[in-house]
């Protein structure tokens, strides 16, 4: 079956790209110029304490002993503990993912919701008036600094009319909605204009397509058309900024969630890289490489549900 | 011998391009009538006028920058200029239908071939997806596609040009239409399969009772398929007649060039190309648009309209001096 073979094909590309990835996570402590230990411990560590946590990183071990430590941990899910909090890394990370997922995901919702009816809008009504509206727009969520755009919402919406909460988490999946609304927003205030220009541009070229003239020769309605002939061909550009942006906000969003009181990823990204937190470094980038390629795996799976000329080598 | 009401009625229709300052006349004062069940060929170069033609019959002239700016398209009394969006729907796919010339890109490739032919059946005669996949499935047989059962489900893109074709053809015809507009419905295919193709079209044709307009660049075509014929230039038909009367005795210099141009393999005759190009259309003169390339051409030719008039019984021509062709092969 064609089908799973595509499946199968695309999770067995994943191996090779996780190994380099999981060198390059294990190597990245070892860039440090100088002692690693040294630098974790601001230099104010005595000879028998660099001794200590030198043992305990394995770092006098031989370095290909220490990636085999270390991948075998990252398979069962062990890696490492924190030098500053004194945890297990998997523990640190894991209790932000969630958050950090969800997140993720509703703003990738919110702003396909913004963007669809904007993009296609501005498709049909090519180069009048309310598509340059739209375009001008765009350029202003796309450029006004996230940071203001959410603390503009957290003004009005939080506080002056009290609608939304300003901070936290929540502990149910609706609170969590209500909770990750005004961060959402302002991360697909940034997303959606991406989404617009490029489901536009795809949905313009689509639209000259010779199917389109004979699916017009049929006597569709426009509305069919849009729908059915035009707005599946033109998801498939979409569906790879979607996948690229969302796979660079999962650190990216950092300002946000600072923003927003937000225990995310990325603001433990920044505070690890802060403290020179190796351990936790390496657990993020080991992390946030294998989401990505989860990403990247779903927009491939995503193409050929919507194109099964992908199959097709 | 009773006289049959036209099917459809074209008379004096304009059709203008405009681009920034420029103003291409696409079709100048195009007339002809067409009977139900007969076909009439279409022939002239590239840029000539009649993929424009078909198009505007079906509201297909995307505007700006296409304008009808005179004329009229009656279609069984009707008139077809001037229909809004919901009223050429009604026409579109059911009256008349259209097939292109390039099947490869005609069909949407993220839908299954069979999809496609059925959707007209859906959206015009309101059938229920089992009873539409049926009736296209049997439409498919009908147009000679093999294990149409099982065919229904692929793509296009698993498809050879002369089957997607086919699949047009059937998507054509699924509403039974009575009109059917073939725009060089064999140009993008292999020499084999435009036979397969033409012969398609000429049984389907004379097994539903369809007027045909078959447009196409080669002569070859038109006369394997046509009742009459009509030679466009520079967006105008220049000689309207039965196909018999345009190969026996062509009474525009034009066409006899195209006639000139086909490749015969009786004899030792080379072909004979017609010199120059077809005229910028936005720059005419006032005179006749082929002055330029006729081998007849003299000074009045540049300056005198020439407008299509009878010229012998049910045969027009646009020339000003027919006689000089008569003359020259005597």
């Amino acid at each position: 079956m064609a089908i799973l073979e595509y499946i199968v094909g695309r999770i067995l590309q994943m191996v090779p790209v996780l190994f380099g990835v999981s060198l390059v996570a294990f190597l990245c402590i070892h860039l440090v110029p100088g002692d690693p230990v040294q630098i974790m411990m601001h230099g104010r560590a005595t000879p028998e304490v660099l001794a200590t946590v030198r043992a305990e990183l394995g770092l006098d071990q031989p370095l290909p002993e220490q990636y085999l430590r270390f991948i075998g941990g990252a398979i069962v899910g062990d890696l490492g503990k924190s030098i500053i909090q004194k945890a297990p890394v998997n523990e640190i990370i894991g209790e932000r993912l969630g958050p950090s997922l969800f997140l993720l995901v509703y703003s990738a919702v919110l702003a396909v919701l913004f963007a669809l009816p904007l993009a296609v809008v501005a498709a049909l009504r090519a180069e009048r008036l309310i598509d340059h509206s739209i375009r001008i727009l765009g350029v202003v969520g796309f450029a006004m600094p996230p940071f203001w755009i959410g603390l503009l919402l957290m003004v009005l919406f939080g506080l002056v009319l009290n609608w939304f909460p300003i901070s936290g988490y929540g502990d149910s999946f609706v609170e969590h909605l209500w909770h990750l609304f005004l961060p959402s927003v302002t991360i697909a205030v940034f997303l959606a204009p991406l989404l617009v220009q490029s489901l536009r541009s795809a949905m313009l070229d689509v639209m000259t397509a010779d199917y389109i003239e004979v699916a017009r020769a049929k006597g569709l309605s426009r509305r069919r058309i849009v729908v059915k002939h035009v707005l599946r061909n033109a998801a498939i550009p979409v569906v790879t900024v979607l996948a690229v942006n969302i796979g660079w906000l999962l650190g990216g969003a950092v300002i946000v969630e600072y923003v927003f009181a937000f225990p995310g990823l990325g603001s433990l990204l920044v505070r690890a890289v802060g403290f020179r937190d190796y351990p936790v470094i390496q657990g993020l980038t080991l992390v946030f490489a294998v989401i990505v390629m989860i990403i990247n795996l779903l927009a491939d799976l995503s193409y050929m549900a919507i194109d099964r000329r992908v199959l097709r080598r | 011998m009773t006289t049959t009401a036209p099917l459809l009625n074209v008379a004096g229709l304009c059709i203008e391009f405009r681009t920034g300052d420029a103003v291409v006349r696409a079709n100048a004062d195009v007339s002809f009538t067409l009977t139900a069940g007969r076909t009439l060929g279409v022939v002239g170069e590239s840029g000539s006028g009649k993929s424009v033609l078909c198009r505007s019959l079906l509201g297909l002239i995307p505007s700006p920058p296409g304008f009808v700016t005179a004329g009229s398209v009656r279609f069984e009394g009707g008139e077809l200029l001037g229909l809004d969006e919901a009223g050429l729907r009604r026409v579109r796919g059911t009256a008349i239908a259209m097939i292109f010339q390039n099947p490869m890109s005609g069909l949407n490739p993220v839908w299954p071939v069979g999809d496609q032919i059925s959707e007209g059946l859906r959206v015009h005669r309101g059938l229920a997806s089992r009873d539409a996949r049926a009736r296209a499935v049997a439409l498919m047989q009908q147009v000679g596609i093999p294990s149409p059962e099982k065919r229904y489900d692929e793509y296009p893109h698993q498809w050879s040009g002369g089957m997607l074709q086919r699949a047009m053809i059937a998507m054509a015809m699924a509403c039974e239409p009575r009109l059917l507009l073939a725009d060089e419905p064999t140009t993008a295919l292999d020499a084999t399969i435009q036979d397969q193709i033409l012969a398609l079209l000429v049984e389907l044709q004379e097994r539903t009772g369809m007027a045909m307009i078959l447009v196409s660049h080669d002569m070859a075509v038109i006369a394997e398929t046509s009742d009459e014929v009509a030679v466009m230039y520079a967006g105008r038909i220049v000689e309207l007649a039965s196909t018999a009367a345009v190969f026996r005795a062509p009474r525009h210099p034009y066409t006899l060039g195209l006639l000139g141009s086909i490749p015969r393999n009786t004899g030792d005759t080379r072909l004979r190309p017609i010199p120059g190009q077809p005229p910028n259309l936005v720059e005419l003169g006032p005179g006749c648009s082929f002055a330029d390339r006729c081998v007849f051409t003299s000074a009045e030719c540049r300056v005198t309209p020439a407008a299509l008039r009878p010229v012998g019984p049910a045969h027009l021509s646009a020339c000003l001096f027919p006689e000089r062709m008569t003359a020259a092969s005597a």
